[in-house]
Parts: C-alpha cells; structure tokens; sequence
C-alpha cells in the first residue's frame, strides 16, 4: 500500500472479514458496474518526496525570480515576519477543523476571539466575524448583508473608485442574487459626491453605499458627511478598505460606516499568487445578527472559567439552509490567526511605521519616477499613502517589460499610459533608483 | 492536547514599551513633504489604535501554549463525517511555502509567473481526470463557494439558451445544509426531494418535480448517509430529459477515488473541496479550496480569470468577460492548491486508486464492529461514512450529544452529530483511509465503553465531558449577551 496508508495485508483480509465480504471490491458491489473505473487514473506515477520537491523546484523555476514588487492594486509585499509564518504551522492549529467542539477547541476560539478583537480596533467598529474568504467576496457578502438587513430595498450603489477586481466579483454576486448595481461615477480620481447624491434622489431603494479607503489610485478620499447623507436615505454606508492602512487611515467607524469590509492581506500575509488571503468584515452592534460567517463569543463553563464558543449560529447556513442570506460555511479561519499574531509582533506603533515607511518610499519613488518629466500623477491634487497612479509618456507595457527583464515587477498597467505604483517598507533606495532609471531609458 | 487550560489572551500579556518589531532599512532618505503630498489630518485616524505589545519569545510561548488547547488531526483520530479530516503530509506545508512562489504577486504577468500557471494548470488537469470532467477552475476558496460558482455556471447556461425560466435546484432533504444556502444566494428556489428510509432519493418522488422550471439537480454521491446512490444513471438520465443539469456535491468524493467517476455518473457540474479529498489542512475553518469543473461544452460558462495553455506550451492568463464574470479576485487559494498538487503527485495515480477503497474499508469495520450497541438504521455495505441513530438502547436516556462528549474525554474528536437531519440522533462517522486498524481498534474499544457506561453509569455519559480544559461552556449565556470582544 501507499505509504500514507497503514494497511498491511493481513489488516485488509482481517478487517474484510470483520465486514463480511471477500475481496475490497464488494465494498461497492451497489456501484453499477458501467460507472466504475476501468483502468487506473491517467496521471503520474508516485513519487518520493525528493521528486515531489525536485517537481516544485521545476514548476518555480519556470517564473522570473522577483527581488522587488511596485505591484498593489489591493495586495501589497509586506515583509513577513518569521515567527507568524511558523507558529501558523503548529499542528494543534493547521490540522483541527472548525471549532464545533469547544472544549476541546479553545485554541482556535481563542486566536479567533483575540482576531476579532484586533479587527473592531483597527477599524473602529463593534462586532468583526471569524474571516471572510478575500476582500472581494467579503465586499460581495456585505452588499447582500446590507440588503439583507434593508428588507425591501434591493439597490446597491458602488464607488467605481474601487479596485476593478472587486467589482466584478461584486457584480457577480448582485446580478445572481437579484440585486441592482449601480456605479458612482469617478470624479478627479474620487468618488462624485455628486452623482451619489443624484443617485440618492433618483433611487428610493439603495440599501448601502459602498466606497473605498483607499481607492484603486491610491487616493485616500474624503468621505466626510457621507454618512449622514445615507443615513438620511436610510442606506447603509459600506467601506471597502485596505485593513493594514487604517492604524493611520480615518477608520470607517470614524467615518460613522456601517459595515466595514476588504482584504488583510496587507498585515503582511504572504502574496503567494493570490492567495490564501483574509477578507474581513465588521459591523456596528445593531447589525451583528444580520452578519454572514461564524462569530466567536465569550462565556464562562460549568467551573466558572472564561470560554470561548461559536456563538449567533442561527444566522448561519447549517441552520438557514434555504432561507440563507450567505452560503459561507469554511472561512479563511487560519489566516486570522496570522493577522491576530501579526498585529501583535508589530504592535501599533509598528503598525504605524510600516504605513508611514510605505508613504515614504512612495513619496521618493513619485519624485524619482517624476523627475525627468516623462511622467506624471495623473491626480496630482490627491492624497495618497503608499499608491498611486502615474501616466507615462513612454507605453506601460515598455516599463514593465524592462523592469522584469531586472528582477523588477514595475507596478500594474492600468491602459497604455498609465501605471499603477505601490511601495512598502520592503524596498530599497536601490531598487527604487534601478526602477528609475530603467524608466529614464525608455 | 493539553489538558489544562491555558486561558490568557494576548491582551493580557500585553505590557507598554515592549516590541517584538524592527523596520527593516531601506536607504531610502526621508522626502520633504509639500503641501500637495501631505495627507490632511481630517483623513487620518483620530482614535489611538491599541494593539498589543508584546516580545517575540513571549509571543511565541503564548500562542503555542494556545495551541495545546487544540485537538488537530495530528493530535488524534478525528471522525468527523463529510469533514474527511485525513492526514495532512508534511511534504504538502513545504510545497506549500516554496521560495518560488511565496512572494508572487497576483498581477505578475503571465510571463514570470510561467511556473505559478503551470502548477494551476496540472492540477485542473488531474482533477480533470479524477472527476471525469472537461475542464476545472481552481478560483473558489471553499466548498461552499465551489457550490455558489456551480450553480452560477448552471444558471448561465440556461440563460445563454434563452431559458429564463429554469429557477429551481432540486435538493435531496438530506444533502449538506451548504447546498440550499447556495442556491439561495445564487438566486434560484430551492425543491426539497424526499429521501427513502436508506437515505437515498426516491425516484418515483423526484419524476414529477422534473419540469422546464429545474435549473439543476444538486446531490452528493455517496449521500450524507453514506450510501450510494444506484439509481443514478436513471436520475442523470431523467433530468437530462426534463432539461435540467447535474451537480455534484464534491464533499463526499473521497470514497470514489480509484472507483467511478462523476463524470461518468452523469454530473454535468461538481465541485471538490481540496481540504477534503485532497488532504489540505483544514486550518480550524479554512483557507480551503472548492475548484468547480465542468463537463465538455460548458467551459466558456466557467468564471474568469481563466488559465489558458497556448500551442507552443506556455501559460496565459485569459480574462475574458465570460458569462458568468469573476467570483474572485485572483486565481484562488493558491497555496492551498499547491498542497493538493503535493499530494497527488505523492500519491500518484495508484495510489489514488487506493484511496477510496480503503477509506471505505475503515468505516464499514467500525460499522460492523459497532452495530451490536448503536442503532444502525440502515444495513448493508456503505461508503466512507455511515450514520448511527444514537445507543440501540434507547432506556439509557443517554444521546447523541452525551456520547460526543464523552468520546472527548477518550481523547477523540467527536463525530458529526444531529446531521443529517432524517434522524432524532445522528452520529455520522468518517474514519478516512489514513487511520490504521489500531486506531480504528481503540475508537471501536472505547465507543463500546461508552455503551456499557450509558447502561451501567448513564451519569458518567451524561455529565461528560469530564476530563478537557474547559467543560460544559454556557451556550445560551453567550448568545443572549453576546461578549464578542476583549473588555466588553
């Protein structure tokens, strides 16, 4: 047998008897025998570990090693600290389930407790959940939470400032689930105030307002009276946001949002080709029964000791089934475990210095990326904390191309002249000035 | 796992001034900010954030002592059916985290990433393979999202042919409470179809349900109950007629490796969880991975981004406004699939063929070896799970619930309880082909202790569990006054 599985022959005939029957095949004596498989799968044979690794190593060298990425759009190349990488490993964690039986499950109630925790804190808000599966899916769930929540209304209206990826996926969901989607149009690179308060007249039944912090240009927005003006129309105001952006950001809960929403990929989980990452999504208490995904609560035991407990599982679907409003059941639930130790090896004020390291190595490479004049922010009267967006007298693609060919991922072309550029505290005034100066060459 | 509970929060080993961080250098010298540059302070936070602040050794002790609170698969046997909670190879976590990929970014182009599509690429091909299907997408993180995708795909290509009116998934009132929560979410209404007393669906139930309305039938196969569902070539068949397509529920594939494939069966559409059948950790609630394939002619309804092999052999990644459009942002989990590659290839094609026959063998010599003393509502041979209806003596007063517990206190994970819902008191068992016949032997042993206990000392069973770190928590106290974070 397979090394992975115990079975000798003496156990297979041993335990055959126990069943009854002679041979493994009568197991499926119900099969119809046109169904079964007559030959064995068309794949590889088994390999060794040395050849599983020897395979990998194969597979990775076919991708142009990278030693620094401009790249965001939402995801961004944080340093990943030794210790979260590894203690996520510990088996007690990586190989348990979800924490149906809590007394022997406080380890995983406990990270997500400490999580959740963390979240409302970071983002100003009262109640987080046990995770989201990305940013995008989680900005999806909260649109249909927000509908949801609204009873009748079944309108949407999305800042077209927000990643386009997330968009879709938001699309997606709405255009299934039966919910009009409309878009706030961009205005100088922010949402038009404007048009939302056009499509506040035009529409009575928008149940939330989504809008981001960030947005896709790396503009941080000014979303003050937003709140009040949907809450004047009794819509939810959603936030989609960067998670590590907002330990310097004005938070959604200072924002007075609703619900707050995104990815956490930016605490520094590891970009791994797009994933695992970890959407979030939190509330104010009045919404906490109308949220999607599991919810960690505190109790005491029979003994008077601090427990901690799935807890709201009403709202979920095992007990919903068909009336569900969201299908989540397995969440990103070992991700919050590394945000949770993330934000506790940084700390806030790390926190903080990783955000304003970004601003920092942003700000230069503008300036170094601006100099010679072939180049420009397209919103220049914008602020922004780490990303922006620089049109280029030169084609998008010709930086890119050149800068891979250096060990250089340049940023994300958003059309033939433009340029999406991010910086963290992981590059070097080295690469930022080869980057440069690949530019100045083109 | 440590028997004692550990208990502090990291809020509480939180002591001022104390880091476990450092900035790493960059060179890069501080710019003088103008005016234009700075951000106004109405945009920045107002409220100090309060996080923890802590050093690293006392981090590290804190969530490993954590940790021992924990019961994982590499703790003990974890029977936890429809959870397919099998070995995790080590080997897996190494691919998992490998260099060259660790620091990809997801909009690398195609052509540095040539190695990242190529590794998505042989796995939807083997999955391919192994379901009997044309094509997979890897992008859905989990199951349930591999459901969502499904139907999606199901109602887009009703919709392409102009047929509108197809609204309703058909679902077997046993099926995984998942399945109807994604055809809600997806839109459609949800036709519950009656099972027989053996769980599996009743034919002559299901005849009349099938009209130009259906959309899809949803079903697992094995069911929940563990049986197999013979009369599936009829039901692919009827539905097919009525113009309605198949979808399987991939939960429960893992018997069927190296026995038959959905595709075969007549599945048009099926998912698989990756955390399942395809051994990645199951990390206390995910990340998992749900890829979705499809049968030939139903590729262009698949979500995009897709992978794309070009003739010359390279990758592409292909973005087309597809039907369906994207249900995520990337190409999924990738490195959850990564592991699953880990594994097939470690497996490879005969020991795949392995797999599914003995996952099988192990939960019939548990049900054989147990159904003297729990009540075995249905005979006969099943799959790689089976259901008992709680004790066989019903006087004892002892439940399902009591002898879950109890299992904890013998150092096991218990089973899946009170699911599925055709019985008052279900304990669903799923050994999986990785549990050796001592394993097996112990389990066996001390679910026939619990049995005697139930009929000498029903309190023992009753009051369990006796010997975890935390006991009978307050279920009712934690949703009445929800305390769902640190100083509330």
């Amino acid at each position: 047998m397979h090394r992975y599985f115990p079975h000798t022959e003496e156990d297979i005939r041993a335990m055959l008897d126990r069943c009854g029957v002679a041979e493994l095949k009568e197991l499926y004596s119900d099969v119809p025998e046109e169904l079964t498989l007559k030959a064995p799968y068309d794949l590889p044979e088994e390999m060794s570990e040395t050849e599983v690794r020897r395979h990998f190593d194969a597979l990775a060298a076919r991708n142009i090693p990278l030693e620094a990425c401009f790249a965001g759009g939402g995801f961004y190349d944080h340093a990943v600290p030794a210790a979260a990488a590894s203690l996520i490993g510990r088996s007690e964690f990586l190989t348990a389930y979800t924490p149906y039986q809590p007394e022997i499950s406080q380890g995983t109630l406990q990270y997500i407790f400490e999580y959740q925790t963390m979240m409302c804190r970071l983002t100003g808000m009262e109640v987080s959940n046990a995770s989201m599966y990305d940013g995008a899916t989680a900005t999806a769930e909260a649109a249909l939470m927000a509908v949801a929540a609204s009873r009748k209304k079944r309108r949407v209206l999305l800042s077209a400032t927000i990643s386009p990826a997330v968009r879709r996926v938001v699309a997606t969901y709405a255009r299934f689930h039966g919910i009009e989607l409309a878009e706030i149009r961009e205005e100088g690179g922010v949402t038009s105030r404007a048009h939302l308060e056009e499509l506040l007249v035009q529409h009575s039944d928008v149940a939330a307002v989504i809008v981001p912090i960030p947005n896709y240009y790396g503009i941080v927005e000014d979303h003050s009276g937003l709140a009040d003006l949907c809450h004047s129309k009794k819509a939810l105001l959603v936030t989609q946001c960067v998670a590590a952006d907002l330990a310097v950001l004005r938070t959604p809960g200072e924002w007075g949002a609703d619900i707050a929403c995104g990815d956490a990929q930016s605490l520094g989980i590891p970009l791994s080709f797009g994933g695992p990452y970890l959407g979030f999504l939190c509330a104010t208490k009045a919404l906490m029964r109308k949220m999607p995904g599991r919810i960690v609560g505190q109790t005491t035991d029979s003994e008077g000791r601090r427990s901690f407990v799935l807890t709201l599982q009403a709202r979920e679907q095992h007990i919903r089934r068909e009336k569900a409003t969201s299908n989540i059941c397995s969440n990103q639930g070992l991700m919050t475990l590394y945000a949770s130790i993330y934000m506790s090896l940084t700390g806030a004020n790390g926190l903080r210095e990783i955000a304003m390291a970004g601003h920092n190595a942003a700000l230069y490479l503008l300036e170094k990326m601006t100099k010679g004049g072939r180049a420009r922010l397209v919103y220049p009267d914008k602020p922004f904390l780490n990303e922006f967006l620089l049109e280029t007298d030169y084609p998008a693609q010709a930086l890119i191309d050149a800068a891979l060919d250096r060990g250089i991922l340049a940023g994300i072309k958003v059309d033939d002249n433009r340029i999406l550029m991010a910086a963290t505290e992981t590059q070097t005034r080295e690469q930022v000035d080869l980057l440069a100066n690949i530019a100045s060459k083109l | 796992m440590n028997k004692k509970l550990y208990g502090k929060l990291v809020f509480e080993i939180s002591h001022p001034g104390r880091s476990a961080f450092r900035l790493p250098k960059s060179g890069i010298p501080v710019v003088e900010k103008t005016a234009a540059a700075a951000i106004p302070a109405a945009l920045l936070r107002e409220q100090p954030l309060d996080l923890p602040e802590c050093d690293e050794p006392s981090l590290v002790r804190h969530y490993n002592n954590m940790s021992t609170n924990n019961f994982g698969v590499d703790t003990g046997f974890y029977p936890l059916g429809s959870c397919t909670m099998k070995h995790n190879p080590k080997i897996n976590e190494e691919m998992a985290a490998h260099r060259g990929f660790a620091s990809l970014h997801p909009a690398t182009p195609a052509k540095a990433a040539q190695g990242a599509l190529a590794l998505y690429w042989e796995l939807q091909r083997a999955l391919s393979e192994i379901g009997g299907m044309a094509e997979f997408t890897l992008n859905p993180f989990a199951g349930a999202h591999g459901e969502l995708t499904g139907l999606m795909v199901i109602r887009a290509y009703h919709d392409s042919r102009g047929d509108a009116k197809r609204r309703k998934v058909i679902v077997p009132d046993s099926a995984h409470g998942t399945n109807p929560a994604s055809a809600a979410v997806c839109g459609l209404e949800v036709v519950e179809v009656k099972s027989r007393p053996d769980g599996t669906v009743d034919v002559e139930d299901l005849r009349p349900l099938l009209d130009d309305t259906v959309a899809a039938m949803m079903m697992t196969n094995p069911n929940t109950l563990g049986i197999f569902e013979k009369n599936i070539p009829e039901i692919a068949r009827l539905a097919h007629e009525a113009g309605a397509l198949m979808y399987y529920d991939g939960a429960n594939l893992n018997p069927m490796l190296g026995v038959a494939r959905p595709g075969d069966m007549g599945f048009d559409v099926m998912h698989i969880n990756l955390h399942k059948t395809f051994s990645t950790p199951h990390g206390g609630g995910g990340p998992g991975s749900g890829p979705v394939g499809v049968r030939a002619g139903l590729e262009q309804f698949l979500p995009s981004p897709r992978v794309k092999r070009l003739p010359d052999g390279s990758f592409a990644i292909d973005a087309p406004e597809t039907a369906l459009g994207s249900i995520s942002a990337t190409l999924g989990n990738f490195a959850v699939q990564a592991r699953a590659l880990s594994y097939i290839l470690s497996l490879g094609s005969e020991g795949l063929m392995q797999a599914g026959p003995l996952a099988t063998l192990n939960a019939n010599y548990i049900k054989e070896s147990l159904k003297d003393c729990y009540l075995l509502p249905i005979e006969g041979v099943c799959k790689h799970e089976f259901v008992f209806d709680g004790l066989r003596d019903k006087s004892t007063g002892v439940t399902t619930l009591n002898i879950a517990k109890r299992l904890l206190d013998r150092g096991y994970h218990a089973p899946t309880i009170y699911f599925p819902l055709l019985f008052h008191e279900s304990l669903m068992i799923e050994p999986t082909e990785t549990e050796s016949r001592e394993t097996l032997d112990e389990f066996i042993a001390a679910m026939r202790d619990i049995a005697r206990e139930a009929a000498e000392t029903p309190d023992v069973v009753r009051n369990a569990p006796h010997d975890t770190p935390i006991t009978h928590p307050d279920d009712t106290e934690a949703a009445l006054h929800p305390v769902v974070k640190f100083g509330e």
